[in-house]
């Protein structure tokens, strides 16, 4: 695969919309508890912090790869081409959604752009991913299977049976460990071995003799390159790796959880919340990825000032379209909730 | 012309079978197909036959990613216990993944699992873990009493499009029976009559179908015609031909060798009182495992198990007993 360097005008610009695009539907999303309160049901999870590391991984893929994440999987799609008017329905109830209203925003999936499920159970969608490889294997597809998962899910058995099996059977898939920091709400160094010692988690590789990497997950070109590495080597029949791309979670872990009728929002960032530690969010803030990215390709002559910002006015434009049509979108019929038990 | 097969036979030839006839049909579980000289690894090759290391989350994950991109896998686990570190994947994935996309994967795949295994192997590998598999909508649940039933149930569980966990009983694996021959497939949902009678019906599946055969054998000698009805499917559950010998026979015995909270007597006694009841013309009677854990000492698990003598004993308080309003 060729390097970041080589990536064309483009298909830099095209990362730099999807990651753009990210934002502004998360943002969306979190402004609907305030703007439409009761819409969204449950609990929905951000991507916003993550648009780097998503969109640098997924700039690397052939039109056949699969993508398998966790619960906090409305980034994903949105790059895959899945419809946003879709997905946003989707979290908002509504028949138009990718799921018809029977996953909400924890259970997006969309197979036919290469997005089969997302499991809501931390860890147990790494078991999927290998499972989508080993069908890739056995029927000798070529495709390449990119599995999403938070540092949380590292610490899950499924985790370690997977890689190890993953590793033993050589299987074409590629394991992105997004470290945002935070295990829910929980600090890493708190509860993460090689955290607490100062060492990467992309070591925990060591333990299944694969490759394992750790890179900065706010630059997609420095993500696309680990990536790239990682995604040669799966197709080429040697196996797994495992990339610990570190991003900061630029929202909490989800909207408060509160019982109806209380309504429920995005609180704090858990490091102010909880930890009273605003100089780290300032410090994350400052770093933002997409900040970054957009003063990147200026630099580089990519794209001037006023291009970048008539991208984010069509992104914007998108998402508020988005928005509009999700809430005109009819709730489903309740009889519906028998479909879909059995196939 | 029919053959003569037993039961573990009728489970081998079914999987064998469905390898032939579909190239997306996947077996693999822990210490099988260690060699190249394991049967299915010389048929079917290395890809479609594996070992596994002992990671029933994986494996069980594995068949559920696998699933919903085309194969149809089978996962060997031996113990249905074993099921119960992965029960994530058996309850809260395989069955729920279809149904939380709005209908756009399926999720095609086989748990195989030895169960109930009477014979010494104490607390934890002796257990009858169906009773709440039934109340998982999306999975199935396929409970065989015979080597036909084994053969026929378990080509049917590879080829639905549904998770399934096809549970096969220890204490029945070297019993024979006639398996007829060419493609058999033995439907879900089919509960069959293993034995036709007019004066009470017993339910049974698996280990307490043989046992209940046999008591209703000894029954018949006493005068009394004993209906003995194998549901054969726990999930989806043939209430209707339960109900239908009900109304026959006014009494109902059900035997299980689970404990009765945890059992599928308790399911379908409430399925009957619910829309059977007017039938009845006695109490029904549950025949199931005392509420303790299955000892290991041979006089303390048979005190602990339905056996012959309970069913016997509980058929004749049901053909003696009139409801007080009758």
């Amino acid at each position: 695969m060729p390097n970041s360097s080589q990536l064309s005008r483009d298909r830099l610009i095209w990362m730099y919309t999807q990651m753009c695009r990210i934002r502004e539907f998360e943002e969306r999303v979190k402004r609907t508890f305030v703007e439409h309160p009761g819409v969204i049901r449950g609990h929905a999870h951000l991507a916003d912090g993550a648009e780097a590391s998503i969109v640098g991984c997924l700039a690397t893929r052939q039109e056949n790869d699969l993508v398998m994440p966790s619960y906090r999987c409305h980034g994903y799609p949105l790059v895959l081409g899945t419809p946003a008017r879709a997905l946003m329905s989707e979290i908002y109830q509504r028949k138009d959604g990718v799921c018809k209203g029977f996953g909400g925003s924890m259970h997006l999936a969309d197979p036919t752009h290469h997005f089969p499920t997302a499991s809501g159970i931390i860890g147990q969608g790494i078991a999927h991913a290998a499972g989508a490889a080993y069908a890739a294997q056995v029927k000798k597809t070529g495709q390449v299977v990119y599995s999403f998962f938070g540092d949380g899910s590292s610490k899950q058995g499924a985790f370690y049976e997977t890689l190890n099996m993953a590793a033993v059977w050589k299987l074409p898939v590629v394991f992105i460990l997004e470290n945002n920091g935070y295990q829910a709400y929980t600090k890493i160094d708190l509860e993460d071995a090689n955290a607490k010692a100062g060492d990467p988690l992309s070591q925990k590789a060591k333990a299944f003799s694969i490759p394992g990497v750790t890179v900065d997950g706010t630059d997609p070109l420095k993500v696309y390159d680990a990536v790239s590495t990682a995604v040669d080597r799966a197709r080429a029949g040697d196996g797994p790796s495992l990339i610990e791309s570190k991003f900061y979670r630029m929202s909490p872990h989800g909207n408060a959880i509160t019982v109806p009728p209380v309504p429920t929002q995005f609180q704090e960032h858990e490091s102010i919340e909880v930890y009273g530690n605003k100089a780290e969010f300032e410090a994350a803030k400052n770093n933002d990825p997409i900040k970054k990215f957009r003063a990147h390709l200026i630099a580089g002559g990519f794209f001037a000032d006023p291009d970048a910002k008539k991208i984010e006015e069509s992104v914007c434009a998108e998402m508020e379209d988005v928005v509009k049509f999700a809430l005109a979108s009819p709730l489903p019929s309740p009889a519906d909730a028998l479909n879909y038990v059995y196939a | 012309m029919p053959r003569e097969m037993m039961f573990a036979e009728g489970i081998a030839v079914a999987i064998t079978e469905e390898m032939q006839r579909d190239a997306n049909v996947v077996f693999y579980g822990q210490n099988m197909a260690m060699t190249d000289r394991d049967p299915f690894v010389r048929k079917f090759g290395k890809d479609r036959v594996r070992i596994t290391p002992i990671s029933e989350t994986a494996e069980l994950g594995i068949a559920v990613g696998a699933a919903m991109m085309g194969l149809r896998p089978i996962v060997e686990l031996y113990m249905s216990e074993f099921m119960l570190v992965a029960f994530d994947e058996v309850i809260n994935e395989a069955p729920r993944l279809r149904y939380m996309s709005g209908g756009q994967v399926k999720v095609p795949t086989v748990f195989k699992a030895g169960f109930g295994f009477a014979a010494g192997w104490a607390g934890q590998h002796s257990n009858c873990i169906y009773g709440p598999l039934m109340g998982i909508p999306g999975l199935k649940v396929a409970v065989p009493s015979n080597a036909a039933d084994a053969l026929g149930l378990m080509k049917s569980a590879i080829r639905d499009d549904n998770p399934v966990v096809y549970l096969h009983h220890y204490m029945l694996m070297l019993d024979k029976c006639p398996v007829s021959d060419g493609d058999y497939l033995v439907p879900f949902g089919v509960a069959d009559i293993k034995r036709a009678g007019t004066d009470v019906t017993i339910v049974a599946t698996a280990w307490m179908m043989k046992k209940s055969l046999a008591a209703a054998e000894m029954l018949a000698k006493e005068g009394i015609s004993a209906e003995v009805i194998d549901p054969r499917t726990l999930s989806p559950l043939d209430t209707k031909t339960i109900i239908e010998s009900v109304k026959k026979t006014g009494r109902l015995v059900l035997v299980d060798q689970a404990p009765k909270h945890a059992s599928a007597a308790i399911v379908i006694a409430g399925e009957v009182a619910e829309n059977g009841f007017k039938y009845l013309k006695a109490p029904v009677k549950m025949v199931t495992a005392l509420d303790t854990s299955v000892p290991y000492s041979e006089p303390m698990e048979s005190f602990v198990l339905p056996s012959e003598e309970k069913i016997m004993q509980a058929v004749k308080s049901v053909v003696a007993a009139r409801v007080a309003a009758d």
